[in-house]
């Protein structure tokens, strides 16, 4: 859950810096140029989903499974594993057995 | 073009067994017509020297007399399934180069089958499109133009998989459908295509896009070869916790050809105001069909059918985001950088230069509708509608056995024509989402030609697990159809 203020059930038109906000929590960065007409297909979309108000969902529970069944057990034993050359395979970077990323702690 | 390309499966399958052809032979004549075929831009990646030498085996395998069913029939694989040791891209940039360590269990299941792949097969990015325009690789050209040569789309996701069986590469070919991505583009290039029940197959080790509508299916030229396929598909896989354990039937003994006393249902909300005449004239001759093979025709009510879209299209996004989250130039695939970039500097730079726009966008609005504050408005919202909708079918399928509808609201279209307007493009799967939010099980089967001389299909949906009626229901109306036009082979000459 993120740090939005609540307008529940209301259309919100959202501004240029509220795509900014949402890109950022995706990371994915967005020029100014990519985020403008952005801005338009997304309002678009959602003022299109909005329609969803008009239908009475009271009492109605939502759906957690598309298909009727209950997840199974299994013992808690070890059954695969054991290749770490396979698993860093494709790795952009990897040293000494591990995935290897920029310096996080300055 | 070679005689064994215009078989079906079955055929392939028959005269193989009868030892009428080798297997080389087979891989052999659709290598031939995969390089031939460049110009459609079907494949994404070739693998000739793996599928011969699979013939051979396959051919040896016979010879010694333990070969499985299926033994050296050759097969498209959609660009979504991991196949060991071979790109798996999911035509995305993002995974340009990513090579798996595993195959997917439907992959496994099709090659213990002993069906072999000919390649990966071009689709929208991440399977998200309806026209597979959105693809990191290129377009892919339906095999049916307009009278005039304009090409048109072959439909999405599955794109690739439905241009290469209409065009006759592969016996048949995988596909997913997650909200019509088998269907639509089936409907498109007339061949038949069909989405199991949510559990049916297993999703282990397909590149995820929305894994509550996920679902693998065959592409294929006639409804006993989707039944063949199917059965070789699915099956229960403990490394997929939704995939739903119980015996996989023998789907090809479904097709009696007998339809007599069936109820089939005819939902009124499906007669969409403004669509072209020849969809609904093509409905109404598909109701006659049926109903002279002695079925009976009962009109039922999906009352929130027009809901189904915008719910789709909050559910989808907020999995997709999800789900994507994964591609963060750590563990494989792209990684971008600029100089003293940090760790998000590094994620952030490389989603943005590794996703597309239709990614990006509905990733963005996947985020926005999960956030707090939104969840409850948008997600919550039309997890609740989905509800009402696998509501709709549950009650509609105690008083009919299958239900028919249209495939898709048009015919083929040119390239760029609904580009520009998301919302117009997504319109594209109004018949196919319903089933897909409520897990049941669809076809497309070919059902006639539009007034431009494109493909139109005709869909038929089942209660969940009920393939068997499906496909005996599917198997009719093909025969009725007679649906026999093949596309002019323009891309060879």
């Amino acid at each position: 859950m993120r740090d939005f203020p609540t307008y529940v059930g209301m259309v919100m038109s959202i501004d240029l810096e509220t795509v900014k906000k949402i890109a950022s929590l995706a990371r994915i960065t967005l020029s100014d140029e990519e985020a403008d007409p952005l801005k338009g297909e997304l309002n678009n979309i959602l003022a299109w989903v909005e329609q969803l108000s008009e239908v009475d969902t009271d009492g109605v529970p939502a759906m957690t499974s598309a298909v009727e069944t209950s997840l199974f057990q299994r013992p808690d034993e070890v059954a695969d594993g054991g290749y770490a050359e396979r698993v860093l395979a494709n790795a952009p970077s990897a040293e000494f057995g591990y995935f290897a990323v920029p310096k996080v702690i300055e | 073009m070679s005689e064994v390309l215009s078989w079906t499966l079955a055929e392939a399958r028959d005269a193989l067994s009868k030892g009428e052809v080798s297997s080389v032979e087979l891989v052999d004549a659709h290598i031939k017509a995969m390089e031939a075929a460049r110009a459609l831009n079907c494949f994404i990646t070739e693998t000739p020297e793996a599928a011969r030498e699979a013939a051979k085996a396959a051919d040896l395998a016979r010879s010694e007399g333990n070969a499985p069913a299926l033994a050296g029939i050759p097969f498209a694989n959609k660009d979504l399934f991991c196949t060991h040791g071979v790109q798996t891209t999911a035509a995305s940039h993002i995974l340009e180069g990513f090579v798996p360590q595993y195959d997917s269990t439907v992959g496994e299941n099709l090659q213990k089958a002993g069906m072999i792949s000919l390649g990966k097969t071009n689709l929208d990015e991440f399977a998200m499109g309806s026209s597979n325009e959105t693809s990191y690789f290129g377009h892919v050209k339906n095999p049916w133009r307009l009278p005039d040569g304009t090409d048109t789309v072959p439909g999405g996701s599955s794109g690739g998989s439905v241009a290469a069986v209409a065009a006759g590469i592969g016996y048949g070919a995988t596909g997913t459908d997650t909200g019509g991505s088998i269907r639509q583009p089936a409907s498109f290039t007339g061949t038949v295509g069909l989405k199991p029940t949510y559990g049916r197959c297993s999703r282990w080790g397909i590149v995820a896009f929305a894994s509550s509508l996920d679902q693998a299916g065959p592409i294929a030229k006639t409804v006993r070869d989707a039944a063949i396929m199917l059965e070789a598909m699915a099956g229960y896989d403990p490394k997929d916790s939704t995939s739903v354990n119980r015996p996989v039937p023998n789907y090809e003994a479904a097709l009696t050809g007998d339809i007599r006393g069936m109820k089939i249902g005819i939902p009124s909300e499906y007669r969409m105001d403004g669509a072209p005449e020849e969809i609904d004239a093509l409905w109404e001759q598909g109701k006659a069909w049926l109903k002279d093979a002695g079925a009976e025709l009962v009109d039922i009510s999906l009352p929130h059918t027009k809901y189904a879209l915008p719910t789709y299209y909050i559910v989808a996004p907020a999995e997709a985001s999800s789900n994507l989250a994964r591609y963060d130039g750590v563990r494989y695939g792209l990684r971008e950088m600029r100089d003293g970039g940090g760790l998000v500097d590094m994620y952030s730079a490389t989603r943005a230069a590794g996703f597309g726009r239709e990614v990006k966008r509905r990733v963005l609005i996947g985020t926005y509708v999960l956030s707090a504050g939104y969840y409850d408005a948008y997600y919550l919202k039309a997890q609740k509608v989905r509800t009402l909708i696998a509501r709709d079918f549950a009650a509609a399928f105690e008083n009919v056995d299958t239900i028919l509808t249209p495939s898709t609201p048009s015919a083929a279209f040119a390239f760029g024509a609904k580009s520009d307007d998301p919302i117009s493009m997504y319109l594209n799967d109004i018949f196919t989402v319903p089933a897909n939010l409520a897990g049941l099980p669809g076809i497309s089967v070919p059902s006639g030609m539009s007034a431009e001389g494109l493909p139109l299909g005709l869909q038929l949906l089942a209660p969940a697990f009920g393939e068997e009626t499906l496909l005996r229901t599917a198997d009719v109306l093909e025969r009725q159809a007679g649906f026999s036009a093949r596309p002019s082979r323009w891309w060879e000459d």
